[in-house]
């Protein structure tokens, strides 16, 4: 096979590398008169400016702002409920259904309506951030709650530990993995809501604005430089994410949270 | 937990992993409230909370505590859902929503089946494109959303091509895992037996991986709904997300909330669709336990 000339480790390269020669010589050659057919050193040129001038800093951290207020929020919102519904079965059948129905709207749905009652500004973003994050997180603890082992918790009663105890010594650590699981996807859920808020209410500063003026300034070199952002942040959180699930988890003596 | 965070890397809820758990320890050994209200039936409980909702939300309309604009009242949402589905124009948008859904996510299953057997299969393969399709897959749907706009414009390729890339990511990505997941023994069997490459795929990969490779078809469709949804409200002249903004604009509230219902009900009929269909597909499984 001919493909055994690539050594292993630089196997991954080859689609990129041949991407990024083929759109090269796109350009060089003339294969197509498109005004959106721009060079790739004039993205470079473009993603050096917008870090020169501080462009893609401020729209970032306005994004990111906002990405973190609501998923904070989603997110203490989501762990009470959450536990609130595992831990009582009272509360699950008063509560489960409604909460069950209401999931299953398709979260940008809720974005029109929440424009109406919160305004364009940040305030309707930062609700619909927590939205996002709200779900996955009440999920999985949920999930983590109700599957305690049982018999963890008869040694909790052999020990006669009250409820402060059994919760902090027992039913979170035991239910923590599946806990950190649901933050972890708040988080992605959030960054992603934070672009859909972004563009559908557009208003305010935030790197989903800066890829919409590109989109509709026919910039395609700042359409690609958002794009190339977007994936890099979410990379990054997903990373970070993994980092602080390993850590917290480490105790439990086997990484759960690496992958 | 590891594939169920790779899978929604994309970023959409999953679907109801919930409710199936009912003999659970916790709530049981907290002696919770549940054992003073013995006599009532558990679907009896679940009413309470909506009728209050709904209860306020009527007065709230009756005594205009807040504009019609705002909040109309359930009896005009009820009317105007009526209406829609009597003249016809919900039907309409819906057709065209599935269809658009439907379109995209064949698109995406054929892909994301191919690519994930191809990884699965190929080592050599998976590692020319695995590093390439994980960084396609990082940039969220809406990430990609303005790009593709300008490449193809807003027309029906741009929803197509955005619903299935949110199909084809957990598609792949499940196929891919669960036929690395086939346990080695049952390789071991296979070869002992001297099953032919062919009988080793149809009669050992594939249905030990099928589990898996379900989960993610179920995870593909939800995503896709939730990329239709999308779609339509930013750029789209036809279809539920379309009533959605179009209501927004006009500030016909009714008209919104409707149409949301209506999302939402489809959004869960599909998945329990795709859960019935698993009953049938994976039946065989429950028997060996």
């Amino acid at each position: 096979m001919a493909t055994t000339f690539v050594p292993k480790p630089l196997r991954g390269f080859v689609i990129p590398v041949l991407i990024v020669v083929t759109w090269w010589a796109a350009v060089r050659f003339g294969w197509s008169t498109s005004p959106l057919l721009i060079a790739p050193g004039k993205v470079w040129q473009t993603a050096v400016e917008q870090v020169a001038s501080g462009h893609v800093f401020s729209a970032l951290a306005a994004s990111l702002r906002r990405d973190l207020i609501g998923f904070a929020i989603g997110a203490f919102g989501g762990l009470v409920f959450g536990a609130a519904l595992g831990a009582s079965r009272l509360f699950e059948k008063l509560a489960g259904p409604s909460f069950h129905t209401l999931k299953q709207i398709s979260l940008f749905a809720w974005i029109p309506l929440l424009s109406v009652w919160f305004g364009l500004g940040d305030a309707a973003k930062v609700a619909f951030l927590s939205l996002a994050a709200f779900f996955p997180v009440v999920l999985n603890t949920f999930e983590g709650i109700r599957s305690v082992p049982a018999d963890l918790l008869e040694v909790a009663r052999v020990l006669k530990f009250n409820r402060v105890q059994t919760w902090a010594k027992v039913i979170l650590p035991a239910a923590s993995p599946s806990i950190f699981a649901g933050i972890h996807l708040g988080l992605i859920y959030a960054w992603l809501a934070t672009l859909g808020a972004e563009y559908l209410l557009v208003s305010g500063e935030g790197i989903g604005n800066t890829m919409i003026d590109g989109r509709e300034h026919f910039l395609m070199d700042l359409v690609l430089f958002g794009v190339i952002v977007v994936g890099l942040v979410g990379f990054s959180l997903n990373w970070i994410a993994s980092r602080i699930e390993a850590r917290a988890l480490a105790w439990r003596g086997r990484s759960v949270a690496q992958f | 937990m590891k594939r169920d965070l790779l899978i929604t890397a994309d970023g959409i809820a999953p679907p109801s992993l919930a409710p199936q758990l009912h003999a659970s320890p916790v709530g049981a050994a907290l002696k919770t409230q549940a054992t003073r209200w013995p006599r009532l039936p558990d679907w009896l409980l679940a009413w309470p909370l909506p009728l209050a909702v709904l209860a306020v939300w009527t007065l709230a309309a009756h005594f205009e505590w807040v504009a019609p604009q705002v909040l109309p009242a359930p009896e005009a949402v009820a009317l105007t859902f009526k209406e829609s589905l009597l003249s016809g124009e919900l039907w309409a948008n819906l057709q065209i929503s599935l269809l658009r859904v439907l379109a995209g996510f064949s698109v995406g299953l054929v892909g994301g089946l191919a690519l994930g057997v191809a990884m699965g299969l190929s080592p050599t393969f998976k590692d020319y494109v695995y590093p390439t399709f994980k960084a396609f897959a990082q940039v969220p749907v809406l990430g990609w959303l303005p790009l593709l706009m300008l490449l193809v414009g807003i027309d029906e390729a741009l929803k197509i091509i955005l619903i299935s890339k949110a199909a084809l990511v957990p598609i792949t990505l499940n196929t891919y895992k669960g036929i690395q997941g086939v346990p080695t023994r049952y390789i071991e069997v296979a070869r002992v037996l001297e099953f032919t490459r062919w009988q080793m795929l149809s009669k050992v990969v594939f249905p030990a991986a099928l589990a898996p490779i379900w989960n993610g078809v179920r995870y593909g469709l939800t995503h896709a709904w939730l990329a239709l949804v999308v779609v339509e409200l930013l750029a789209s002249s036809e279809g539920l997300g379309y009533m959605i903004v179009y209501g927004r604009q006009l500030f016909q509230l009714d008209v919104v909330l409707a149409a949301v219902v209506v999302v939402g009900a489809v959004g869960y009929a599909l998945d329990k669709l795709l859960a019935l269909a698993e009953r049938r597909l994976l039946g065989w499984r429950k028997e060996a336990f």
